[in-house]
C-alpha cells in the first residue's frame, strides 16, 4: 500500500510538470521536452530513450485504473503524454500496451475489460498524433497479476496498463 | 413409482454413505496415480427422490462390489435417488427377484447383475434393472470391457438406470474440461463427469482459459497465452494435433462451437473493443456479428444455432444479450443488478445461466426465459464459469472454498449441490463436455 501511494505520488509530480508544459507551450521546459523528443539531447537532463533504465520512459510505463474503471485518470494523462509525444516524434517506433484487471469477476470480461483499458490510454496516444500502426493493443485480464495477494491494494496494483517499448 | 421426500436423518445418512463409497473407490478403482485427488461432498435433496437398491455385482466379488458402488455414487450426486441398503442380496443376473421383498425394504427399483472374467482376461458384464412396483424387468444388457474400461461401464449402467426411471438421459458416461493450476504451471485436463480418471490435454507456463467442446466430443477450442497474448487454438483430443483457428490482432478469445460443429464464434479486438465474430472451424470466413461501442464478448450459440448470446456492457455494466446470426438488433435479456457475465443457454432452449455478481459476491443465477423469473442457485463468494450437463438438469461450476478454487456442482433447481475438491492445485473455467455416442 505504502509503495502504490509514494509512485502515485511521484506520478502526480509528474503530470503536474507535464501538464504545465503542455499547457504552456512557450515555456522553455516543454521546448526542451519537445528536442529530446526529436533525438537530440536534452538540455534539462531529462532522458528520453525508453531503452535507457535511467530514462522517465522506462520508468514511467503504468497507468492505474479504478475499480471497474477503463477511463485515463488526470492523475496518469500527463505520463501518457510523455510516451505519446515520444512515440508521434519517432514514427518507426512500436508500443505494446497491455491492460490488466483485479482478480475479481469473470476470466472473459476481464480480459475485454483490461482490452478497454489498454485501448484507452491508445486513444489518448493517438489523439496527441500517434500512428495507429505504432500501437497494439493486448490484455492479460486477470490471468497475469503482478500482485497476487487479495488485499486492496493487491487489486490497486493489478488495475493497471503497461506501455511496453518493443525493439 | 413412489418417490419418497427425505427427511434430515436420511439426508445424513446419505452423506456419510457417500463418502464411505468414495474411500472405497478410490481405493478399489483407480487405475492409475492421478495427481489430481477428486473428493466429492453433496449436500441437499432433489424434490423427489426414487428409492433404488443397487446390489453388488456377482461372481467376481471384488470387481462386483467396485462396479455396484460407482453406480450408487453416480445416482447419489444427482440427489434424484434415495439408496436401498442391498447389502447381502446375492444376487447374479439370473436369479429370480422377490419383487415383495424389495418392496417391503422399500425399494421400488432394484439393479442387479453379473461380473466375470474370461478366458480372454476380458470381463463380462452382465445387468438387469426390476421395477418391484409392476414386477417386471425394466432392462437388461451385456457388455465386454478390459478391466480399464469398468469405470465406463459402471457409468453406461448407470445413465441406463437413470433414463428407465427418470426418463431424462443420464450423463454420467460424459466428460469434462477445466484448467488446473499447480504452482506456475497450467494443465488443461479432461476428466470423467465425476471428476475421476484426469488427463492431461495440454501443458503450460502461461495462462489458459476457455475451454470450449466441439459438439462431439472429439476436440477442445480453448484460449492459451503462450505466444505473449490471447490466441484462441484447437486440440483434437485423439492425437497431439494443435492449430490456431483465431490469431488476429490483438486479443482473440471466448471461442464458443455452432450446434453442428461447423463455425465457432469468438470474441476479438482488431477492429478497436472486443467484439463478437463467426469464423468456419477451420478458421476460414471470418464475419462480424456485433457493432457496439463497448464490448461485447462471451458468445454461446443458441440450441437451434440462429442465435448467438453474449455479454455486452452497451448500457454501462455488463448485461446479457442476444442476437441472430443474420444481425438485427440485439435484445437484452437480463435486468437484475448491475453486473451479469458468462450466459449459456440450456440444452431445451428455456433456460439462460449465468454469473450474477449481487451484494459484491459472484453467484451462478438462473433465468426462465419464457416466465423472466430469475433465480440464484449459489451462495458463494466467487462462482464463475458455469455450464449446463448435456441433459440440462446439471450445473458444473468454479468455487472458491476455504480460499482455494474448487470444481462443484448444482442441480439445474438448486436444490442439490456438489464439491469435486482438488487437493493440490486450483482448478479454474471448468466446462462440461457433450452427450457421447
Amino acid at each position: 500500500m505504502k509503495s502504490r501511494i509514494a509512485k502515485s505520488l511521484t506520478i502526480a509530480a509528474l503530470a503536474a510538470t507535464l501538464a504545465a508544459c503542455s499547457s504552456v507551450p512557450l515555456d522553455d521546459k516543454a521546448g526542451q521536452g519537445a528536442g529530446a523528443g526529436q533525438g537530440s539531447s536534452a538540455n534539462s537532463g531529462e532522458i528520453l530513450d525508453p531503452f535507457n533504465p535511467q530514462s522517465i520512459l522506462a520508468q514511467q510505463r503504468s497507468v492505474y485504473f479504478d475499480f471497474d474503471s477503463y477511463t485515463v485518470s488526470d492523475q496518469y494523462r500527463g505520463l501518457v503524454e510523455t510516451h505519446a509525444r515520444y512515440l508521434a516524434s519517432h514514427p518507426q517506433q512500436r508500443v505494446k500496451v497491455e491492460g490488466n484487471t483485479d482478480e475479481r469477476g469473470g476470466a472473459e470480461y476481464n480480459l475485454a475489460l483490461g482490452q478497454r483499458r489498454a485501448d484507452s490510454v491508445r486513444r489518448t496516444m493517438t489523439l496527441l498524433g500517434v500512428s495507429d500502426q505504432q500501437i497494439e493493443t493486448i490484455s492479460f485480464g486477470k490471468e497475469k497479476p503482478k500482485s497476487t495477494g487479495t488485499t486492496e491494494a493487491d487489486f490497486a496494483e493489478n488495475r493497471r496498463a503497461d506501455i511496453n517499448y518493443l525493439r | 413409482m413412489t418417490p419418497v421426500s427425505s427427511r434430515p436423518a436420511q439426508h445424513a445418512v446419505l452423506r456419510m454413505y457417500a463418502l464411505g463409497l468414495l474411500l472405497l473407490l478410490a481405493a478399489l478403482f483407480i487405475g492409475r496415480p492421478a495427481h489430481a485427488q477428486l473428493r466429492v461432498d453433496i449436500s441437499g435433496t432433489g424434490a423427489t427422490q426414487y428409492p433404488v437398491a443397487i446390489a453388488d455385482f456377482a461372481v467376481d466379488d471384488a470387481h462386483g462390489r467396485a462396479l455396484a458402488e460407482i453406480i450408487r455414487a453416480d445416482l447419489n450426486r444427482t440427489g434424484q435417488f434415495r439408496l436401498i441398503n442391498a447389502a447381502g442380496a446375492g444376487l447374479n443376473v439370473d436369479s429370480p427377484v422377490a419383487y415383495d421383498d424389495w418392496r417391503g425394504k422399500g425399494a421400488d427399483f432394484l439393479a442387479y447383475g453379473s461380473i466375470q472374467r474370461g478366458a480372454d482376461g476380458r470381463y463380462d458384464v452382465r445387468y438387469r434393472l426390476a421395477d418391484t412396483v409392476k414386477k417386471g424387468q425394466l432392462d437388461g444388457v451385456a457388455f465386454s470391457g478390459t478391466e480399464q474400461e469398468l469405470r465406463r461401464v459402471a457409468h453406461q449402467i448407470a445413465d441406463r438406470i437413470y433414463e428407465k426411471i427418470t426418463g431424462v438421459r443420464g450423463v454420467f458416461s460424459t466428460r469434462i474440461a477445466y484448467v488446473l493450476k499447480l504452482g506456475s504451471t497450467y494443465e488443461l485436463q479432461v476428466a470423467d463427469a465425476d471428476g475421476q480418471n484426469p488427463q492431461v490435454a495440454l501443458r503450460s507456463r502461461e495462462p489458459i482459459i476457455s475451454p470450449a467442446w466441439s459438439p462431439d466430443g472429439s476436440r477442445l477450442a480453448y484460449v492459451s497465452f503462450e505466444s505473449g497474448k490471447p490466441v484462441v487454438y484447437i486440440r483434437t483430443l485423439s492425437s497431439t494435433a494443435r492449430v490456431p483457428i483465431a490469431n488476429y490482432k490483438g486479443n482473440n478469445s471466448a471461442p464458443a462451437w455452432s450446434p453442428d460443429g461447423s463455425m465457432l464464434a469468438v470474441a476479438l479486438t482488431r477492429d478497436g473493443l472486443s467484439q463478437i465474430y463467426v469464423l468456419n472451424a477451420d478458421g476460414s470466413n471470418l464475419r462480424r456479428i456485433t457493432r457496439s461501442p463497448g464490448i461485447d464478448t462471451e458468445p454461446a450459440f443458441t440450441p437451434d444455432g440462429r442465435s448467438i448470446v453474449f455479454t455486452s456492457d452497451r448500457s454501462g455494466g455488463p448485461q446479457i444479450y442476444q442476437v441472430g446470426l443474420d444481425g438485427g438488433e440485439p435484445r437484452r435479456l437480463t435486468f437484475n443488478g448491475g453486473y451479469n457475465i458468462s450466459p449459456r443457454i440450456s440444452p431445451d432452449g428455456s433456460t439462460l445461466l449465468y454469473v450474477a455478481r449481487r451484494d459484491g459476491a459472484f453467484r451462478i443465477a438462473s433465468l426462465n426465459l419464457s416466465s423472466g423469473s430469475e433465480s440464484l442457485l449459489t451462495d458463494g463468494r466467487d462462482d464463475q464459469s458455469p455450464s449446463f450437463a448435456p441433459n440440462g438438469m446439471q450445473v458444473l461450476y468454479a468455487a472458491i472454498q476455504g480460499g482455494r478454487s474448487v470444481l462443484a456442482g448444482v442441480s439445474s433447481d438448486g436444490r442439490v449441490r456438489q464439491t469435486l475438491s482438488v487437493l493440490n492445485g486450483e482448478i479454474r473455467e471448468p466446462t462440461w463436455g457433450p452427450f457421447t455416442r
